[in-house]
C-alpha cells in the first residue's frame, strides 16, 4: 500500500477513501459482497491502517456498490469447499480462526472513537447484517433487507450478530428473526428500532454522507465519550457466541446444509 | 392481482401481456431468489403490508402470491 494509499486504497473486495472528513470503505466484491478469506484479509488490513486514518476523519460510512445489496454474508461456498477433504477436526479450527479475527475486526470497527454509518441497501444478510450492526447509525433504503438465515443451516450467527442485536432491539423480535430464519423489510427494520433513517432507493449513501456531515460538526472527543456510555461493546457475549458457533458446527448437519445450499442451482438458495 | 403483474412486470421490464396470474414467476420472469426478494420488498412496499419470505415457500405463481398478500391485508 502506498504513502497516499493509507487515506486510499483500492482493493480486490473493498476500497476505501476520505471524502469530506469521513473513511468510506466501499464493498464491491462480485456477486454481493460475500465474506470469505479474501474480504477477511482485506478488512484486515483496513482495519491496520484505521489508527492513521481516524487521525484524518470524523465518521466511517460502510456502504456496497453491488446492485443486489449491502452484503449476502458468509461466503458459504468457500467455507464448504474448504472443509472438504479436511480432518474435521482441522476443518473445526479453521472455522475459529476465521470467527477470532472476524470479530477482531468487527470488535474494532464497533469501538471506534468515530461516528460508523452504516448506508444499506438490498439483500443484508447474515454476516453482512452483523457488519451493518456494528455501526453506531443504520441509513437503510426502502429496497434493503435484512435477515440471520444461518438456522436454516443448523447455525447461529458467528459474526457477532446476536450480542449486537440483543443490544438494539427487543428480545422478542430478536427471537423471531433468529428462530424463523425470515428476512424482513426497511418498515419492520425501523419500526423496531434498528434502522434509524430510510432512504429513497439508491440514495442511503447520500443521507449517510449528510449525516456524516452533520456529526463532523461536533467535538469528536464528546461524540466519542457519548457513544462509549451509549453502545457498551459485549465482549463476553461475543466470545460465547464464538464458542456455541464451533460446537453447532461440528454436527453433521451443518455440513449437510451447506452442501444443499452450495449445490442448489435453482433459483432459490436465499428462500427459506 | 393486477397490481401484482403491473409491479412485476415493470420492474422487471417483462411485456405485461405475457404474465398471466398461473405463471411461475421464476421461469417467467426469469429471476433467481435474490431478485424474488426484491419483488417481495416491493410488493411488500406498494401495499404497506409485511409479508415473511417463509410465506413464500411452495409459491411460485402469481394467484397463489395475490392470496397470501390477500392474507395480510
Amino acid at each position: 500500500m502506498s504513502e497516499r494509499g493509507i487515506s486510499e486504497h483500492k482493493g480486490q473486495t473493498l476500497s476505501w477513501l476520505i471524502v469530506n472528513g469521513a473513511i468510506e470503505l466501499t464493498l464491491h466484491r462480485d456477486p454481493c459482497n460475500e465474506i470469505g478469506s479474501a474480504t477477511l484479509d482485506e478488512l484486515e488490513l483496513f482495519v491496520r491502517a484505521l489508527p492513521e486514518l481516524t487521525r484524518h476523519a470524523h465518521a466511517l460510512i460502510l456502504h456496497s456498490t453491488q446492485p443486489a445489496g449491502f452484503s449476502a454474508g458468509a461466503d458459504l461456498r468457500e467455507l464448504y469447499q474448504r472443509s472438504q477433504g479436511m480432518e474435521k477436526g482441522a476443518a473445526a479450527r479453521g472455522v475459529r480462526e476465521f470467527l477470532e479475527r472476524i470479530h477482531n475486526v468487527m470488535n474494532t470497527i464497533d469501538a471506534l472513537p468515530l461516528t460508523t454509518i452504516a448506508a444499506v441497501h438490498g439483500v443484508t444478510f447474515g454476516g453482512g447484517f452483523e457488519l451493518a450492526l456494528v455501526c453506531d447509525i443504520m441509513i437503510a433504503d426502502r429496497m434493503a433487507r435484512f435477515c440471520f438465515p444461518e438456522l436454516r443451516l443448523g447455525l447461529i450467527p458467528g459474526f457477532g450478530g446476536i450480542p449486537r442485536l440483543k443490544r438494539d432491539l427487543g428480545n422478542a423480535v430478536v427471537r423471531d428473526l433468529l428462530l424463523t430464519g425470515r428476512s424482513f423489510n426497511v418498515m419492520k427494520a425501523q419500526q423496531v428500532g434498528l434502522v434509524s433513517q430510510i432512504a429513497a432507493e439508491g440514495e442511503a449513501l447520500r443521507v449517510a454522507r449528510a449525516t456524516a456531515s452533520q456529526v463532523g460538526k461536533f467535538d469528536r472527543m464528546t461524540a466519542a465519550a457519548a457513544k462509549k456510555f451509549v453502545k457498551p461493546i459485549p465482549y463476553e457475549e461475543l466470545q460465547r457466541e464464538i464458542d456455541i458457533f464451533c460446537d453447532l458446527y461440528a454436527q453433521p448437519a451443518v455440513e449437510e446444509g451447506l452442501r444443499k445450499f452450495v449445490e442448489n442451482e435453482g433459483p432459490q438458495p436465499y428462500l427459506p | 392481482m393486477d397490481e401484482i403483474l403491473n409491479l412485476a412486470a415493470t420492474h422487471f421490464k417483462v411485456p405485461r401481456e405475457k404474465l398471466t396470474p398461473d405463471d411461475d414467476f421464476f421461469k417467467t420472469l426469469g429471476i433467481d431468489s435474490l431478485q424474488a426478494l426484491d419483488l417481495l420488498t416491493r410488493i411488500e412496499n406498494h401495499f404497506r403490508i409485511e409479508l415473511p419470505d417463509y410465506e413464500l415457500q411452495g409459491v411460485s405463481d402469481f394467484r397463489t402470491l395475490a392470496q397470501r398478500i390477500q392474507s395480510r391485508l
